[in-house]
């Protein structure tokens, strides 16, 4: 068990990295860095192997429980000091370990983001190998893998959530790698912020869970929900948890409406879009969900919020990606597409459909992004496929690769893609056949968009628009080629863990996540779907969706077979307004810009948020201030009137009065004191004498 | 031979108290008025023993009430004259006068 017992050390090597690059990395020769973080991330991958595999052995003689391991009390106390009410009025002592948890759903999840991860950090070498900043790219990329692994095996909802935080952050510091540029650093912003939001709602759902069960562990957790039978008082307080959960995946995975982010991502580095940006950190959010599965199956309203989130976005982005110019946009929206489809499958149920997507589309997308960067690396930084065209032969792995991603994505029957989308598919068919008319449109869309690329970049006749650059298309080195045909290897093959018994496989990816995802209820439904009868109509589908894959292939190839110098977009001669509002992103920016961040005005006029603040400013400096100023005014009035009275009628007349009384009738008494005794004497001896007179002769 | 009666000795006292009053009231050295407030007093005192001899006639030898009175008033008679005697030179630093007519700093 010595995998298992060190699965610690799986997060700790990229750290190691990390701190290294942090502490020396500027001293370090290239050759020495690379060693050192593709390094820590070969070993990690070799380490996830070791424990994945051991892990199966010992999930077969432990009932297939989770695996926990917990290093040590990181938050609270085993002792209860930090006790707190529960939403039922009993009290909980608060505790978070740093603790970790290796079940099929985060084998999964360590298995590609540890894999992706190694070929992205081998392909980085050869693609940073011109650029500045060498250590701090490889060191943000380990700090990366520290923080997307912490986060997979976390056995709580608190280390997590320092994962989810930490991905985010090396996003932030990836997304801005070139900050001498303002687009770069306004993108990685734009990625911070919009991803803080999303964040705010993971904490409070984080926190509605920990006052509802009492514990933040999601063994525990998932134990509780799925044994107990909860109050509709409490079903209310677990939608609400879940629903804010959700938009933290939201914000992380880029759903509607928080998705803003990660088409600017693109300005990061193309590896760091591949791995970050597309295979590993958006998915965080589908983990995150599928993690409190239980949960969200109690709250069926979460779920069907889930699903229409998640399918509105699919058709969503893939509109916006038909038109597109930039290679890296085009796949940005792709990926925004594709995790609609991973939510809409976790929304209708079917968690096991939505993580198999996550595995096939890391592979495939992963392949996209570094095929991508692999041209751009050809075109001497050129992404605007519009000055493309006609590089299949001049670069023929990455083309070949690149193409095999496409059919994947396309959900051509034979690679991954098929097998996973069709899946989604077939089971947002089972839960409303809305939901699958969007998956359906979208997953024309998607044949249609990639075929786009493939033609404007491969076939069509060349627009390079300078014989330098023309001259200097060169296929890549093979540290970026090999991971190329590795993915394109698994773009073909991962599809095949999942083939879902109608085509005659046995479906063992989703054997495999049973034990995480056993729900009661969801046994209870499933049970009649995989019984023969609706048979007929999910081949049906299938058909119609390979007829959608094709009919997209055709499409884009009578649209931009001959595309020369100057084609004509089909969509911007049909219908130049759509093709504009598409082209424009349906203004969502621009109405963000309009209503949250204040960026533009109407007229004078701010609107949305910032123009309710600043309506609520001036209301607050005018109206709130002006109050107060006139009660200062009223108040300094009274207090003028009232010391002029003080001063003149109080102390006048009340005071003063009677002493000016006093002193002037004490002018002729004072007459009597003139000073010389002899007088007073003689005046006593006389009065004296006059009274002893009187006395005597009265 | 005379006899002499309580009313001579209260003649006597009174024509004291008399010249002592003149004294105080007309004179303008300080002094002298000092002077004249003993006479003042020592008539007093001339009354008091002439009384107290009165009474001892009548109450028996024991009657000593007046003469023991007119001890008290003679020390008295000496504080004041100390009193006095000092204020009078402390006020003749600042003034360099003993004229009681220029004693008039205390008034309105």
């Amino acid at each position: 068990m010595l995998f298992l017992d060190y699965i610690w050390l799986i997060p700790l090597l990229p750290a190691v990295g990390a701190t290294l690059m942090f502490f020396f990395g500027r001293k370090l020769q290239k050759s020495t860095v690379s060693a050192v973080c593709v390094g820590a991330v070969v070993l990690a991958f070799i380490m996830a192997c070791g424990a994945v595999l051991q892990y199966t052995n010992w999930a077969a003689a432990h009932d297939h429980q989770p695996y926990e391991k917990v290093l040590y009390t990181w938050l609270g106390t085993d002792t209860g000091h930090m006790i707190y009410v529960k939403s039922d009025g009993s009290t909980a002592p608060f505790q978070a370990d740093a603790g970790f948890l290796l079940d099929p759903l985060s084998s999964i999840w360590l298995l590609f983001v540890t894999g992706v991860g190694m070929l992205i950090h081998i392909y980085s070498i050869g693609y940073m190998a011109h650029e500045g900043g060498y250590y701090r790219f490889f060191g943000y990329l380990n700090l990366f893998m520290f923080s997307m692994l912490t986060l997979i095996l976390a056995n709580n909802y608190v280390l997590m959530f320092v994962g989810w935080e930490g991905v985010g952050l090396c996003s932030y510091l990836l997304i801005g790698f070139y900050f001498q540029r303002k687009s770069a650093s306004d993108a990685a912003n734009k990625a911070f912020i919009v991803n803080r939001i999303g964040d705010a709602g993971f904490i409070l759902g984080m926190f509605f869970i920990a006052w509802i069960f009492g514990s933040l562990r999601f063994s525990e957790i998932t134990s509780l929900a799925r044994a107990g039978h909860f109050s509709p008082e409490t079903l209310g307080y677990i939608t609400a948890a879940t629903l804010l959960l959700f938009v933290g995946a939201c914000g992380k995975s880029a759903q509607l409406p928080l998705y803003v982010w990660l088409p600017d991502a693109m300005e990061g580095p193309t590896p760091v879009s591949a791995l970050i940006h597309a295979a590993t950190m958006v998915t965080a959010g589908v983990y995150m969900v599928a993690r409190s599965n239980a949960l969200f199956v109690l709250a069926p309203k979460s779920m069907l919020v889930v699903a229409i989130v998640g399918a509105l976005t699919a058709i969503f982005a893939a509109s916006i990606g038909l038109v597109q110019n930039d290679i890296k946009r085009v796949l940005a929206y792709s990926t925004v597409s594709q995790l609609g489809y991973m939510f809409l499958a976790l929304g209708v149920g079917a968690f096991a459909a939505g993580v198999f997507h996550v595995f096939t589309h890391a592979f495939f997308k992963a392949l996209l992004f570094l095929g991508a960067g692999s041209v751009i690396h050809a075109m001497s930084g050129e992404q605007d496929m519009c000055n493309m065209g006609n590089l299949s032969e001049k670069i023929p792995v990455t083309f070949r690769t690149m193409f095999v991603a496409t059919l994947a994505i396309a959900g051509i029957p034979g690679l991954a893609g098929f097998f996973s989308k069709d899946e989604i598919l077939w089971q947002a068919w089972k839960y409303s056949p809305y939901l699958w008319a969007i998956g359906f449109i979208t997953a024309l869309m998607t044949a249609f968009y990639m075929f786009r690329l493939i033609y404007l970049t491969f076939w069509s006749p060349s627009r390079v628009a300078s014989h330098e650059v023309e001259h200097h298309i060169h296929e890549s080195p093979k540290s970026m080629t090999v991971p190329l045909v590795i993915l394109a290897f698994f773009s073909i093959t991962a599809g095949y863990l999942g083939v879902s018994p109608s085509l005659g496989g046995s479906n063992r990816f989703e054997k495999f996540l049973e034990p995480v995802f056993a729900n009661k209820i969801d046994a209870g439904e499933a049970a009649p779907a995989t019984e023969e009868g609706p048979r007929g109509t999910e081949y049906f589908l299938m058909l119609l969706s390979v007829a959608a894959a094709g009919a997209g292939w055709f499409m884009a190839s009578r649209a931009y077979g001959n595309a020369g110098k100057g084609y004509v977009e089909p969509i911007a001669a049909a219908a130049p307004p759509v093709y504009d509002t598409l082209l424009n992103k349906y203004y969502v920016d621009e109405g963000y810009d309009y209503v949250f961040t204040g960026r533009r005005k109407l007229g004078d006029i701010r609107l949305g948020v910032m123009g309710l603040g600043e309506a609520s400013s001036w209301f607050d400096a005018n109206v709130i201030d002006g109050a107060v100023n006139a009660a200062g005014w009223i108040t300094r009035l009274t207090a003028t009137i009232s010391s002029w009275w003080d001063k003149w009628i109080i102390d006048g007349v009340g005071v003063n009065g009677p002493a000016i009384l006093a002193r002037m009738l004490s002018y002729p008494a004072r007459l009597f004191e003139w000073g010389l005794v002899q007088w007073y004497a003689l005046v006593m001896t006389v009065g004296l004498v006059a009274f002893v007179f009187y006395y005597l002769y009265h | 031979m005379l006899h002499i009666s309580t009313l001579h000795y209260l003649v006597l006292g009174a024509a004291l108290f008399l010249l002592g009053v003149i004294g105080v009231l007309t004179r303008r050295n300080v002094v002298i008025v000092l002077m004249s407030i003993e006479l003042i007093l020592n008539a007093v005192n001339l009354n008091l023993v002439a009384f107290s001899r009165y009474w001892q006639g009548i109450h028996g030898p024991t009657a000593l009430h007046g003469q023991v009175f007119a001890i008290f008033v003679i020390t008295d008679a000496a504080a004041e004259a100390a009193v006095g005697l000092g204020i009078l030179i402390a006020f003749f630093r600042n003034k360099e006068t003993v004229n009681i007519d220029e004693v008039n700093l205390l008034k309105w």
